[in-house]
C-alpha cells in the first residue's frame, strides 16, 4: 500500500471516520506531508466515504490546508497592518534574497516555501513570521537572515 | 459627558488564584446562584458584541436537551486580539477554571477550546496544564475539556463558523437564528464564550459581583484586557478599567504624534485626533475587542485601509454576495479614486456599497468592513484623494 495511503488509513483509525474528525485527519496529513495531494484527498474521500468534492472543498477553506506541495520549512510572514507598519515588506525581501526565491515559491531543493499569511497574533512585536509552527517576533533583515541560515544548515 | 480615569487593573494576570479552591466555593452554591452572580455583576462578552454572560449561560442551561456544550473561542483572530495569546500562555488554569463553572450551570460534561491555527506552539504546554486540571478536579467535576486545532481562517472565530469547523466542515457562519445556546455544537444548546471572558466570569466567582461590578461605567462593567500596538512606545497587553476617555488613553500610550486610534482592529471605528476627547472606550462609546492601534502622523490612512480591505477581502468566507463582492469592489474602488481613475465623489458610493454591505451580509465580517471603511474614509478623506 502506497505511503499516503497507509498514512490515512492510520489517521482515520486514530480519529474515527466520521465528518467530525475530518479536519484532524487532514491537519495530520499536512503535518506528515507538508501538504495535501489529490491522492491523500482522495483517499480521505474514501476512507470516511465522503465525496472528494467535499473533502476537496473543505480543504482549500483553511489557509494552513495546503494543496499545492510545500518545502519541509514553510515560512509565513504576517502582513497584517502592525507587521505591515514594522516593515514587514524589508523582512520579505530579505528572505527572497537569502533564498533566492519569490513570494509564494519553494526552493528547488524543496526545503523552503514562502509564504503571507494574516494576523499572527503577535502585532506588539511585529514584524513577525512562524516557520512551521514556530513563531519568531521583532524581525529586523539581520535577524531574520541568521534564522533562515539556521534552518538551512539542518 | 462622564468618563473614567484611565486606571490599571490585576485581576487576570497578577492575581494569585488557587483554581480548586474557588471552584470548591462555586460549587456549593446553586447553578441559579451561580448564574445571578454573573448577572448581578454586569459582564458582557469580550468579543466586541457585548452580549450580557449572565444572559447566554441562564439560556443554555434553560434549553431542554440532553447533551450541551460549552466552547472557548481562541481563534478570535482580529488583528491585535493578541491579548488572548497572552491569557492562554499565562494563566491558563482560569481559562480552564471559567470553564468548568460554567459547564457546571449549564449541564456540559464536555467543553472546547477552538485554538488558531497560528497559536499550535500553545499546544504542549497547554495540554500539559490541561492534563494537570484535569486531575486537580476529577472528584469535583464530570467534564472533560478537549483542545481542537483551527487552520487559519478568520471567519472561525465567528461562533457558527466556529460549529462548522468543529464539525469537519468549510468554516461558514449559519443563518441565525437559532442561536447557539438553542442549537450551536452538533446543534446541541451550547455556551461559546471567549478567552477572556471566561477568565472574567470565574474571577467574578472568585471575588463575588461587586468588586467587578464597582469597576467601569453603568454600560460597561468591569474591566478589559486591552492589545496596544503600532505607534507607541509600549506596545503590550494591559489590563485597563472600562469607561475611560480615547484622550487619556493616547496620553498614556501615544507617542506624543498620535493622529488616529483603531479601536476595535480591523473591524472596528477609526477615531481621530479631533474627536479624543469625546470618545469612551466602552459600550456607551466604541466598544471593543480588545483591540487599539495607534497611528501617528507619519502613517497614511489610505495604506492603513487598503490594508484592512486586503485583509477582508482575503478572510471574507464567499459564501454571501454583499461581503464577498463588495470587500472586492471597495478595494478597487478606492485604488481608482487613489489613481485619479475615479472622482473623489465616487467615495460616496463606496460608502453606500460599505452600508449595504452591513445590512446585507450575513455574519459580523461584512457587517463590521463599514465600521472601518466610513470612519477612515470620514475622517481622512482627502488622503484617500491626493
Amino acid at each position: 500500500m502506497p505511503e499516503v495511503q497507509e498514512l490515512v488509513k492510520s489517521l482515520a483509525e486514530k480519529y474515527g471516520r466520521k465528518r467530525e474528525n475530518l479536519l484532524h485527519i487532514l491537519q495530520g496529513i499536512v503535518e506528515q506531508e507538508r501538504y495535501l495531494s489529490d491522492v491523500a484527498l482522495t483517499e480521505v474521500a474514501r476512507e470516511l466515504d465522503l465525496s472528494a468534492a467535499q473533502v476537496y472543498g473543505t480543504a482549500t477553506f483553511y489557509s494552513f490546508l495546503d494543496t499545492e506541495p510545500r518545502g519541509k520549512y514553510v515560512v509565513r510572514v504576517c502582513r497584517t497592518i502592525s507587521c505591515d507598519m514594522k516593515g514587514k515588506n524589508r523582512i520579505i525581501q530579505a528572505i527572497e534574497e537569502t533564498l533566492k526565491i519569490r513570494l509564494g515559491e519553494t526552493t528547488q531543493n524543496n526545503k523552503f516555501t514562502l509564504l503571507e499569511t494574516n494576523c499572527m497574533g503577535w502585532c506588539h512585536e511585529g514584524p513577525a513570521m512562524l516557520i512551521n509552527d514556530q513563531a519568531y517576533t521583532n524581525l529586523t533583515e539581520e535577524k531574520v537572515i541568521e534564522i533562515i541560515m539556521d534552518y538551512a544548515k539542518e | 459627558m462622564t468618563y473614567k480615569k484611565l486606571k490599571r487593573i490585576d485581576l487576570i494576570f497578577h492575581e494569585d488564584c488557587d483554581c480548586r479552591q474557588v471552584l470548591e466555593k462555586t460549587f456549593s452554591k446553586s447553578n441559579d446562584e451561580v448564574i445571578n452572580d454573573i448577572l448581578e455583576s454586569g459582564l458582557k462578552g469580550r468579543g466586541g458584541a457585548g452580549f450580557p454572560t449572565g444572559l447566554k449561560w441562564k439560556f443554555t442551561a434553560e434549553q431542554p436537551s440532553d447533551e450541551r456544550f460549552v466552547i472557548c473561542n481562541a481563534d478570535e483572530g482580529e488583528p491585535g486580539t493578541f491579548k488572548d495569546r497572552e491569557i492562554l500562555f499565562k494563566v491558563p488554569s482560569k481559562v480552564f477554571s471559567g470553564m468548568a463553572v460554567c459547564a457546571k450551570v449549564i449541564g456540559a460534561k464536555k467543553g472546547y477550546i477552538y485554538l488558531r491555527g497560528e497559536y499550535r506552539f500553545l499546544l504542549p504546554q497547554l495540554t500539559k496544564a490541561l492534563d494537570v486540571f484535569h486531575k486537580e478536579i476529577k472528584d469535583l467535576l464530570d467534564f472533560e475539556i478537549i483542545i481542537q486545532m483551527g487552520s487559519g481562517a478568520y471567519i472561525c472565530g465567528e461562533e457558527s463558523a466556529l460549529f462548522e469547523s468543529m464539525e469537519g466542515k468549510r468554516g461558514e457562519p449559519r443563518n441565525k437564528p437559532p442561536y447557539p445556546t438553542i442549537a450551536g455544537f452538533r446543534n446541541k444548546p451550547t455556551v461559546i464564550n471567549n478567552v477572556e471572558t471566561l477568565v472574567y466570569a470565574f474571577m467574578i466567582c472568585k471575588h463575588g459581583p461587586t468588586r467587578f461590578k464597582e469597576l467601569g461605567t453603568s454600560d460597561s462593567r468591569g474591566s478589559k484586557v486591552f492589545s496596544v500596538s503600532g505607534d507607541t512606545p509600549i506596545a503590550g497587553i494591559y489590563e485597563l478599567e472600562l469607561g475611560m476617555s480615547l484622550d487619556h488613553f493616547v496620553e498614556e500610550f501615544g507617542d506624543g504624534d498620535t493622529k488616529a486610534v483603531q479601536v476595535g482592529g480591523a473591524a472596528g471605528f477609526c477615531v481621530p485626533r479631533k474627536k479624543f476627547n469625546d470618545t469612551i472606550i466602552g459600550f456607551e462609546g466604541v466598544p471593543t475587542g480588545g483591540s487599539m492601534k495607534v497611528f501617528n502622523s507619519s502613517r497614511s490612512m489610505y495604506n492603513v485601509l487598503h490594508n484592512y480591505l486586503e485583509f477582508f477581502e482575503e478572510e471574507s468566507c464567499g459564501q454571501c454576495t454583499p461581503c464577498r463582492v463588495g470587500c472586492q469592489q471597495l478595494i478597487k474602488g478606492i485604488e481608482a479614486v487613489k489613481k485619479g481613475e475615479q472622482k473623489a465623489a465616487y467615495l460616496d458610493q463606496l460608502m453606500k456599497l460599505s452600508e449595504t454591505m452591513k445590512l446585507a451580509s450575513k455574519c459580523g465580517l461584512g457587517q463590521s468592513v463599514a465600521n472601518s471603511f466610513s470612519s477612515i474614509v470620514d475622517n481622512f478623506r482627502e488622503e484617500m484623494i491626493y
